[in-house]
């Protein structure tokens, strides 16, 4: 892993050379992808989840097939953080290859567990180390040689179960939801993980602190990533075409998305009630996206920065003839191919304003999975009503990894479908003029194509147009038409997610987050109130434009810290030019743009060095 | 024609050709896209097309103007330069029981829409695809596009010297599944065609060689209505007979080949070369190569298949349009959810 952190990584040894750690620690599982190692980390991510212990996990993968490094790492938090810890006390090494790095990563007094033979105790004396024969006890389990790979990786899921005291009943409860319906499946990974438990029982004696103990924490909560739960959010919002073109980290949303259709939305006659469409590329995605919105359906895309990059001329199409479509945008680090398994927030100012000319686009910023679900849901009703391309921004990190949440609940109010004139309306107003700002709120009435009515039909273009749709290069009826596209933006303002105050007391100090920047930023406040006494306020962004709450917030407050994932201070330049002046150098900027999740202490030793503290 | 009305000045649907027409073109006099704008107003009108079924789908260009000049009661999208495919896809999935007819040029085609119109061809959309097939970009003022002969020549005296894109011999080895080439100046040619296209199941492609006559009129060009009308080479004589009219035209084997359309029309292919089987695909492309090398513009339809699954049939969509699919079929119950989150528990 990110060599980076290892000269970080030693709160957690230095404390717990004699004391328990008990549900609060990381554990990370070095293997090469490939090898199956998916499943047993989701495993045992689930097993301490049964423990009722609070949980998040992460994978750190390469851009890769088969072969190269993986970690993932668990992190058991008594007090419900779920962010990245920089430091993993319990290394489960399986990789050849990093192993050597891996161990050397750890911190005093912390815990190798790996195959035997590498003989990992020979690069630290300071921690504790169980080697196991895994090898040996895979083939003694498992006689089929092409399988022991993958059942290999199991093995050490009983090995961390018994030396964590996790209860192996609850593992096994775990494996059999797995694998509900393949019992020699279960089978075999169970007596996989029993070799394991039992070899760790009849040879080693616990040296180390770590336990995970009982909690009644995650009683009633689920388990799922923000792709998944973005494609389930889609479906409950009657989404009907799907247009894609597979790209890490996106490409998981859409599969999710799929197998839900394919699941709930069959006629009892076997029929679709969806269309996906695998385009050519991100270009023919987008714009089938928008001729089914223009052509009334609820269609949908998700793809990643490049093909953002890739989606710009059609979204500027989008803004100006007021075209319907969700696109989720999963961002992973730039520029340009950059690294596509790891995360960042390196978006959103150029998908703010994505496409020539005076463009610019109404974005969702979902903070934790229960709001990709409800954003992925909502986004729908606000792209028909508002008439433009609406932008799901998420990231790798909440996109591909899971997380806790408590269930997520079903959308009671009615689908929006916007402003759309039926025959009967034309008969009653002997007509319309598509883009007249006839109600006040810079939102036009349109007609879907197949509207049997002799006055249903109107032109749509991306060239100049007037309000009755016809082309036009007269200077008033451009600018007309633009300053109605800039009142109805504005309008939008009151329409998106609103803010959330997370904290908004007495203090002169705010910060500003959005995305998963929130799920560190809630620890850093903490930490900053223990380790410097201090109280801060917090508002936790959810969409652009931004709300008038927002303005607010930094009007309150004396310094205001934007906490965000990218380098050049994407958020905070999004917002300066949404300010007066005088609230603009207000704003102070803290970063993180390495390609690994934020992580809380991160932005606490920022803030302390920015304040003097 | 005759119509199955009374009246001579309506159609079978009991509408005037003027509830066809759009409004007044503005590209230039003799261009032969306003030719074809004609014959798609009569080939509609005599069809009896529902206006407001047809949606009108372009891309960027002179040719993709053209949509705003007929039938100003169908809804109709001029998208981005190259796209119009993708577009046209997506309305079509939204809702299949629109009639689709894309306009495009040969620059939006065959150069910045060559990667959508391949893989539109593929998937055999219900759709009529026109190429109006200048060999110019007339907007940008008369640079070669690629269906540009080898050898032609501008009106500077610059010569083409890369090979011209068959968008005929594409389509059919991709997947279009009713593939012809005719001329703007040929009027029956083109309206038959157009007709038979209407009542086709499946994705049409049909590029329409019309003249620029500002840019690519000249002596030297091979777009021009001089060497058109020298080198017109069709390949068979199209009759067509729709649906609703009766028919009463004898079965004269061997020399015709009569196609039964997938709405109980007919079309009667009258081979004028031995043995034109339009239905053998290999063959016909050979045909299409041969001719290149004869410097011969073959006409006609090129290349049918009427059973064909099409993209909406392989997709399994319901008859409905999911446009407009009632929230109780999109929206799954409340149920539904719940188990879904039992199961992530």
């Amino acid at each position: 892993m990110a060599t980076g952190d290892l000269a970080l990584g030693q709160e957690q040894g230095q404390s717990s050379a004699r004391q328990r750690v008990v549900n609060d620690f990381s554990i990370i599982v070095a293997t090469v992808n490939g090898s199956g190692s998916q499943s047993a980390n989701s495993v045992l991510l689930k097993s301490i989840f049964g423990m009722g212990v609070p949980v998040s996990g992460k994978n750190l993968f390469p851009s890769n097939i088969a072969g190269l490094p993986t970690w993932y790492t668990i992190r058991a938090s008594k007090d419900g953080y779920v962010a990245r810890r920089r430091d993993c006390a319990v290394l489960v090494a399986l990789n050849p290859e990093t192993a050597r790095q891996d161990v050397l990563n750890l911190p005093v007094g912390g815990v190798a567990i790996y195959e035997e033979n590498l003989n990992l105790k020979q690069y630290r004396d300071d921690i504790v180390a169980y080697p196991v024969p895994f090898d040996k006890l895979t083939a003694s389990i498992c006689p089929e040689a092409k399988l022991r790979k993958l059942v290999k990786n199991m093995v050490y899921v009983g090995v961390v179960a018994q030396l964590l005291s996790i209860d192996l009943t609850v593992v096994e409860k775990g494996l059999r939801k797995q694998f509900a319906k393949k019992q020699k499946v279960f089978d075999l990974n169970f007596g996989a993980v029993k070799a394991g438990f039992d070899y760790a029982q009849q040879n080693f004696t616990k040296q180390d602190p770590y336990f995970i103990e009982p909690m009644k924490a995650t009683a009633g909560k689920i388990i799922i990533d923000g792709n998944a739960a973005c494609g389930m959010g889609a479906v409950f919002a009657g989404v009907t075409v799907v247009a894609w073109y597979p790209i890490t980290p996106s490409t998981s949303l859409v599969e999710a998305t799929t197998d839900l259709l394919k699941k709930l939305r069959v006629t009892p006659d076997g029929k679709a009630t969806f269309a996906v469409v695998q385009a050519e590329d991100e270009l023919a995605a987008i714009g089938m996206v928008l001729g089914a919105g223009w052509a009334g359906a609820r269609s949908m895309t998700a793809t990643s920065g490049p093909g953002i990059s890739l989606m710009a001329e059609f979204s500027g199409l989008g803004y100006f003839a007021e075209l319907p479509g969700v696109i989720f945008d999963v961002q992973r680090s730039g520029p340009s191919t950059g690294m596509p398994t790891r995360t960042s927030q390196a978006d959103i100012l150029s998908t703010a304003f994505l496409s020539h000319g005076d463009t610019k686009h109404v974005l969702l910023l979902p903070g934790n999975v229960k709001e990709c679900f409800e954003f992925g849901c909502e986004a729908f009703d606000l792209t028909e009503r508002l008439q433009t391309p609406v932008f799901v921004l998420t990231d790798l990190d909440l996109g591909m990894n899971n997380w806790m949440s408590d269930p997520f609940t079903y959308p009671e109010r009615p689908l929006d479908r916007g402003k759309v004139l039926t025959a009967e309306d034309l008969e009653r107003l002997g007509g319309f003029a598509r883009y007249r700002d006839v109600d006040g709120d810079g939102i036009g009435w349109r007609t879907l194509p197949g509207t049997k009515h002799p006055k249903a039909a109107y032109f749509t273009r991306g060239s100049g147009h007037n309000d009755a749709a016809g082309y036009t290069e007269k200077p008033d009826e451009y600018q007309a038409v633009m300053d109605r596209l800039a009142r109805k933006f504005e309008n939008a303002r009151a329409l998106v997610p609103a803010p959330v105050a997370v904290k908004n007391g007495s203090s002169k100090v705010g910060f500003l987050a959005y995305g998963t920047t929130d799920f560190a930023m809630r620890e850093s406040m903490d930490e900053i109130k223990k380790g410097y006494g201090r109280d801060v306020d917090y508002m936790r962004i959810r969409a652009y434009p931004f709300a008038q709450e927002i303005h607010d917030f930094i009007a309150s407050h004396e310094r205001v810290y934007v906490v965000e994932q990218d380098r050049d201070a994407q958020l905070a330049s999004l917002l300066k030019l949404d300010l007066p002046a005088e609230q603009a150098t207000k704003l102070r900027s803290i970063l993180h743009y390495n390609g690994l999740p934020i992580d809380a202490r991160s932005i606490t030793e920022e803030f302390a060095t920015k304040e003097g503290l | 024609m005759a119509t199955a009305t009374p009246n001579p000045k309506v159609n079978y649907i009991g509408l005037p050709i003027t509830d066809y027409r759009g409004g007044k073109s503005t590209l230039c006099a003799g261009c032969g896209h306003n030719a074809i704008s004609e014959r798609i107003i009569d080939a509609m009108f005599e069809m009896g097309v529902e206006p407001e079924r047809v949606i009108k789908m372009s891309g960027i260009g002179c040719s993709s103007k053209s949509p705003a000049y007929f039938m100003n009661r169908s809804h109709s999208f001029n998208s981005v330069h190259g796209r119009m495919p993708s577009v046209t896809t997506g309305a079509v999935l939204a809702n299949h029981s629109n009639m689709a007819l894309g306009v495009s040029g040969d620059g939006d085609t065959a150069s910045i829409g060559i990667g959508q119109f391949v893989h539109l061809m593929r998937r055999n959309l219900p759709m009529i695809y026109i190429i109006e097939d200048n060999g110019v970009y007339g907007l940008t003022k008369g640079q070669f596009s690629a269906t540009a002969d080898i050898g032609s020549k501008l009106k500077t005296g610059v010569i083409n010297d890369l090979p011209a894109i068959d968008t005929c011999a594409l389509a059919i080895q991709l997947g279009a599944t009713f593939v012809g080439r005719s001329f703007s100046g040929d009027k029956k040619q083109l309206l038959t065609m157009l007709k038979a296209a209407i009542a086709h199941k499946g994705t049409v492609m049909l590029d329409v060689i019309s003249p620029c006559v500002t840019f690519n009129d000249h002596e030297g060009s091979t777009k021009s209505y001089k060497f058109m009308q020298e080198y017109d080479e069709p390949i068979n004589e199209v009759g067509f007979i729709p649906s609703f009219q009766e028919i009463d035209v004898d079965y004269d084997s061997g020399q015709v080949y009569d196609v039964q359309m997938h709405d109980g029309s007919n079309l009667r292919l009258r081979k004028l070369r031995e043995d034109y089987d339009p239905t053998d695909k290999a063959n016909a492309v050979r045909t299409l190569m041969e001719a290149h090398e004869n410097n011969e513009v073959l006409t006609g339809v090129f290349y049918i298949n009427t059973q064909q699954p099409t993209f909406i049939d392989l997709l399994n969509l319901v008859d409905e349009p999911l446009a407009t699919l009632p929230e109780s079929l999109t929206r799954p119950p409340k149920s539904a959810l719940g188990a879904l989150m039992t199961n992530l528990q």
